[in-house]
């Protein structure tokens, strides 16, 4: 059985769409990458000291990014996120589209599969749409990008909008292209250096 | 005389309960934004936060995504706290295990104590009997509070060290300091 309701959108890539993300970045944005590899490809498409890596807590990217963004309200924070990981915390849209910060925006990594863990697919895999899901949890602005060019497209206009953006990406199941080096104060510390809230020792 | 009284009443109300002390001590710490899962005892606490234009405060839909966000917020250089009851505490083992404690952040959470002192409901008695055993697992400062005579200096205090430690601290408030819940109907 396969009903995947039909998507007029391209099946992307992980690390190429991040990669294009970390080109447009000019003003050191926040990017919050989710648990595995989601934050992988974030590693590899470059260091950055305002990239938070997360090495558990699955499901946490988008609180921890709208924290960033209720604290620094004039820096854009970017969150990246799996499918799998944002199944753990639907309630989290709901939460940041009440606070609604004009300067959040959300990415889903959709490959409807826990692909760390051997591929398997999600519950929601072949029911489920999670920008519908995201619009009906209040997120207005939300979603899917048609191909590379679309994605590009929506993260220039997320940085002028006046809420909170979400951009669904359908991906391939490749395997994130870096590893993450799992130091959790370092990956803190250099982040918070990144943010301007402390200097080095 | 009378006027000066009742003017000055609301202020003393602050100082001289529980929930006014918690208040009063988040903004002497600079303390702003407050998300909480909501729970009876704290229902008057919660309103207060809301009422004070110093805070940003708000419910979560889950305790673990508020330590999420205070995680994120401190990071960004803003200080939080979270409220929360024993049962959501109870959900809390992974993200204190994989994001504060490894990570040194210093989450500090105000956990109404249900399931003891008259606890009604069988399975509340047994989740808060996981609470205190997690803590110790992850060596967390924890302090059970029951006296209103020493309660500032507990708060203050123990927001002071998580902050300068850069450790987590779980602040519990026991029904004999709250009244806690009591089965009316």
């Amino acid at each position: 059985m396969n009903s995947t309701p039909a998507r007029n959108t391209k099946v992307m890539n992980r690390f190429d769409l991040t990669s294009r993300l970390i080109a447009k970045l000019k003003h050191e944005e926040a990017v919050v990458g989710g648990i595995g590899n989601t934050n992988f490809d974030l590693w590899a498409a470059g260091h950055r000291p305002q990239n938070f890596y997360m090495l558990g807590s699955m499901g946490l990217a988008f609180p921890i990014a709208l924290g960033v963004a209720l604290a620094q309200p004039n820096r854009r924070v970017f969150a990246l996120e799996g499918d799998g990981s944002l199944l753990m915390q639907l309630g989290s849209l709901s939460t940041i589209a009440t606070l609604a910060p004009k300067n959040l925006t959300m990415i889903v990594m959709d490959n409807g599969v826990y692909q760390i863990t051997g591929a398997q697919p999600t519950p929601a895999s072949s029911v489920a749409d999670l920008v519908a899901i995201a619009i009906a949890s209040g997120l207005g602005n939300s979603t899917w990008a048609a191909d590379e060019e679309d994605f590009e497209r929506l993260i220039d206009q997320s940085m002028s909008t006046a809420g909170p953006t979400l951009i669904g990406v359908r991906i391939d199941d490749k395997p994130g292209v870096g590893t993450t080096r799992r130091d959790p104060v370092q990956i803190r510390e250099r982040f918070m250096h990144g943010l301007g809230v402390r200097e080095p020792l | 005389m009378a006027v000066a009284e009742v003017q000055a009443s609301p202020q003393a109300a602050q100082q001289t309960t529980w929930h006014g002390i918690v208040l009063q001590s988040l903004k002497r710490n600079d303390i702003s934004l407050v998300p909480y899962v909501p729970d009876r005892v704290l229902t008057t606490l919660i309103q207060n936060l809301h009422a004070d234009p110093f805070f940003t405060t708000f419910p979560a839909a889950r305790e673990e995504e508020a330590v999420g966000i205070v995680s994120g917020a401190w990071m960004g250089g803003r200080r939080a706290a979270v409220l929360m009851q024993t049962s959501g505490f109870a959900t809390l083992a992974n993200v204190l295990a994989s994001l504060v404690v490894p990570s040194q952040i210093p989450l500090i959470m105000f956990v109404s104590e249900r399931g003891t002192l008259g606890e009604f409901n069988y399975g509340q008695s047994l989740v808060c009997r996981t609470m205190r055993p997690v803590l110790d697992s992850l060596a967390m400062e924890h302090h059970t509070c029951t006296r209103l005579d020493e309660f500032e200096f507990i708060v203050d205090r123990s927001i002071k060290q998580a902050l300068t430690t850069q450790a987590p601290v779980a602040l519990i408030l026991s029904p004999l300091l709250t009244g806690g819940k009591t089965f009316d109907k």
